[in-house]
């Protein structure tokens, strides 16, 4: 079964560890990747943008538009603006705590995060929204949050890959002392 | 990968995205054999991997296209003395540009300097390709470019490699004197550009055979296709998904019919140009399109061929304003290029989301523009300088490196920027003609070894007025924490420790001690989040005649551990905001229209705290 996987989120949130882990995972089982992300001046709390395909017959590890079967978004704006991607019937994870851009404190406003999910829950069936503040408040830790994600997303079954594979393949990555707290936040389910 | 598979035995370059993981990828997975190194700049890498090829040594030097602009004047000469290892010039391109100055081509360097360029569409070709381009490099004699652009660079793939018992073995049998071969004269540059000329006809003739250069036929009946698309890199990969999707499309609506798919020309080698196969290509074809990135370099040279050979075909492109003339291409852009081409009409982008349910307007979204991060003294060190000359007649020049983001709002510091190190150069000539402006130049660490210090010695010699300012943070952090002379690293021990990496191997080259040495009037040192001091001195230094320098020391925020966070005492915050208004911190933001401290991104600099009018962040 291909997949296409689309990550969004904001420099610093940890979408590459998370897209690595798929692949790794995926490569464990024999399932061919490719992927491309956007990484140098987008870290500096930019946008940031992570591809990854898993499948037989990949030509290029980009995708058009309309081609992503999920959505894993790390904030919430970063999901709308990335919305484009997804396939008409695909699936959407979105984390419901906003990053706000300096740009946006300093004009004394604030995008209102209930505009982005209600235009979510408008545009997409197949949607889950994560609370991955109140999951890292209870797991003890900020740097959760890509590993909830994770979770979430293998949950929603759109990939081939258990929980399980996602495991292995962070032990593999993740120093030992950290390997407990990121099985906890895999297995999170609010 | 596949330059240590080719046998590589030393590799230089200097950091640049989005080259600066071919360097630290050959030095993660060198055995010990290979020498590696992060050289003060490029110019100083090419000589480096020159004068290994010059001993037999297989060698390669990485840089991004601007770092190219540096190291040309080495290039453009050993384009005609040549080398006896091979050579590998590896040069990154960034269409968009994604995370550079220029949009310029490599193609055309390699063209201008006459050297053969590879210029590969995937990572499991690049990984290949480069082996190949030691191979031929070494047989004539000759350095090669290697030119992946910023989406090759950053793919990840599954691919096949090689084990280390296939690798090619090369043991350099040393330099052999010889100085009609390695001393370059008038003379000696005549006979071998004839050589060079011969050549390069040469290569084009055994381009056309070579496998990476084809022509791909999508129909049975391989006659009378009467258009074509001719593409490179990336935009072959999105070439394929547009004409797999096409004929998806064309499947499902008609069934069985039979669609006319143009022929398509992949070229893998830009210089010297596959002409025969470009020529058999275009034979019988009525209308060809061309897909690149960057410059329509294969467009020209399709233009050129069809006047020379007399060929009646239509060569369509950016010249025409078939493909995006500035940018980069995407799998949706290409797909439209080549419907409107074909007269696809119905083959537009495919359904996405966003059309689901009714057609409510998307709500307005944020922009974000990168920043400093939360903690870095760069921040500090612009905020004193702003604070100490606030009113008075100032231009403050910038530099290439993260201290460019001081451009953004609040902080508002970067008035210039043009390449790596011209800011001193700029900041002198603005005081020559306007002799009452103080003039800083700011200036990273890695940045002042690689352009900078010839800028300072000719402020010194020509007696400008200006003050220097620069940014220690003792990394290259920009492009993901590389080491410099300022650091007291190399490269080889790094990556032999990298996990703990030793104190002070190398010798360290001291700022401080470069610019007394070059005879700078007046040099301070200053911990940037000392607020008070580091006003005092800015003041203290506008206030003297001549070159002089302050050096902000402060290590990257992203290096070290970070202290306590701050927090904002309710009681005593009286919500003035200058906090915000005025550093622009992002670990900063408002909640209740007071000063909010999101703990997780603190790192306990303590500019705020120092800031704050009411002493309220403690």
């Amino acid at each position: 079964m291909n997949n296409n996987i689309f990550f969004c989120g904001v420099g610093g949130q940890g979408t590459v560890l998370a897209s690595k882990l798929i692949a790794s995972a995926a490569m464990r089982r024999g399932i061919p990747v490719m992927s491309a992300e956007t990484i140098g001046m987008a870290q500096k709390g930019g946008s940031v943008f992570s591809y990854l395909r898993l499948g037989e017959n990949l030509h290029c590890p980009m995708l058009a538009s309309g081609t992503a079967d999920i959505i894993i978004g790390f904030e919430p704006a970063e999901a709308v603006r990335s919305l484009r991607y997804l396939r008409p019937d695909g699936c959407v994870i979105v984390n419901v705590h906003p990053i706000m851009p300096v740009t946006a404190v300093l004009n004394g406003g604030s995008y209102k995060v209930s505009e982005m999910t209600e235009y979510l829950k408008a545009k997409v069936a197949n949607l889950t929204l994560v609370d991955c503040k109140r999951a890292c408040d209870e797991i003890g830790s900020p740097k959760a949050m890509n590993m909830v994600m994770l979770g979430a997303a293998i949950r929603t079954g759109v990939m081939d890959l258990s929980l399980d594979d996602i495991k292995a393949a962070m032990r593999e990555r993740v120093k030992p002392q950290f390997v407990e707290m990121n099985e906890r936040a895999l297995d999170y389910a609010g | 990968m596949g330059a240590i598979a080719a046998g590589v035995n030393l590799v230089a370059g200097y950091p640049g995205t989005p080259s600066t993981e071919v360097l630290e990828t050959a030095a993660k997975h060198n055995d010990g054999s290979i020498y590696v190194e992060w050289s003060t700049n490029e110019k100083a890498g090419m000589e480096v991997a020159a004068g290994a090829a010059y001993s037999g040594a297989r060698s390669m030097v990485t840089m991004k296209q601007v770092g190219l602009n540096v190291a040309s004047d080495p290039l453009m000469s050993l384009e005609y003395i040549g080398v006896k290892g091979g050579m590998v010039v590896m040069v990154a391109d960034d269409p968009g540009p994604i995370s550079s100055q220029t949009e310029q081509d490599t193609r055309h360097y390699a063209a201008f300097a006459k050297l053969p360029c590879f210029d590969p569409s995937s990572v499991q070709e690049a990984y290949d390709m480069i082996q190949e381009a030691f191979e031929l490099s070494e047989r004539y004699g000759t350095p090669v470019f290697f030119r992946p652009t910023t989406r090759v660079c950053h793919g990840y793939a599954s691919i096949d490699i090689k084990e280390p018992s296939e690798y090619h073995v090369n043991k350099p049998d040393g330099f052999k004197r010889d100085t009609m071969r390695w001393v370059i004269f008038p003379r000696l540059s005549y006979a071998n550009h004839k050589k060079i000329e011969a050549r390069n006809a040469k290569l084009s003739e055994v381009f056309s055979d070579y496998k990476r250069n084809f022509i791909e036929r999508y129909n049975e009946n391989n006659d009378g296709v009467s258009r074509g698309i001719a593409t490179h890199g990336i935009s072959y990969t999105y070439t394929q998904e547009a004409l797999d999707s096409c004929r998806a499309s064309f499947a499902k609506k008609d069934g069985d019919a039979e669609t006319e798919f143009p022929d398509v020309l992949k070229i893998s080698t830009p210089f010297p140009f596959p002409e025969e196969l470009a020529v058999k290509f275009l034979t019988g074809k009525k209308e060809v399109l061309c897909i690149e990135e960057l410059d329509p370099v294969i467009e020209r040279q399709l233009i050129y061929l069809c006047g020379k050979y007399n060929l009646n075909v239509k060569i369509r492109g950016k010249l025409t304003h078939d493909v995006n003339d500035a940018g980069e291409n995407t799998i949706d852009s290409v797909k439209e290029s080549i419907a409107g081409f074909m007269g696809w009409q119905d083959m537009t982008a495919n359904p996405d989301a966003t059309g689901n349910g009714d057609d409510a307007a998307p709500p307005q979204l944020p922009v974000r523009p990168p920043v400093l991060c939360a903690g870095c003294p760069h921040r500090a060190s612009f905020y004193a300088v702003k604070e100490a000359m606030r009113g008075k007649n100032t231009i403050f020049c910038g530099d290439i490196g993260c201290y460019t983001l001081g451009n953004a709002m609040p902080l508002d510091m970067v008035d210039t920027c043009l390449c790596m190190g011209a800011g001193l150069g700029i900041a002198q000539g603005v005081g020559h003609i306007e002799p009452d402006k103080t003039c800083f130049a700011f200036v990273g660490d890695s940045t002042f070894f690689a352009s900078a210090i010839t800028g300072v010695v000719n402020a010194v010699y020509n007696k400008a007025d200006m003050i220097l300012v620069v940014l220690d943070n003792s990394t290259t952090a920009m492009t993901g924490h590389q080491p410099h002379p300022g650091t007291g690293h190399r490269m080889m021990e790094l990556a032999a420790n990298y996990e703990k990496p030793a104190d002070d191997i190398a010798n360290v080259v001291s700022i401080e001690n470069v610019l007394r040495g070059i005879g700078v009037a007046a040099v301070e040192t200053v911990n940037p989040l000392d607020h008070k001091k580091s006003v005092e001195i800015v003041k203290k230094m506008a206030g003297i005649k001549g070159v002089k320098a302050i050096i902000f020391k402060s290590p990257c925020v992203v290096m070290v551990k970070h202290d306590k966070p701050k927090a904002v005492e309710k009681d005593k915050c009286v919500s003035c905001k200058k906090c915000i208004n005025s550093i622009g911190c992002p670990a900063i933001i408002l909640n209740d229209g007071r000063a909010f401290i999101d703990a997780s991104s603190c790192t306990g600099c303590g500019l705020c705290a120092q800031i704050c009018p009411v002493g309220a962040i403690v």
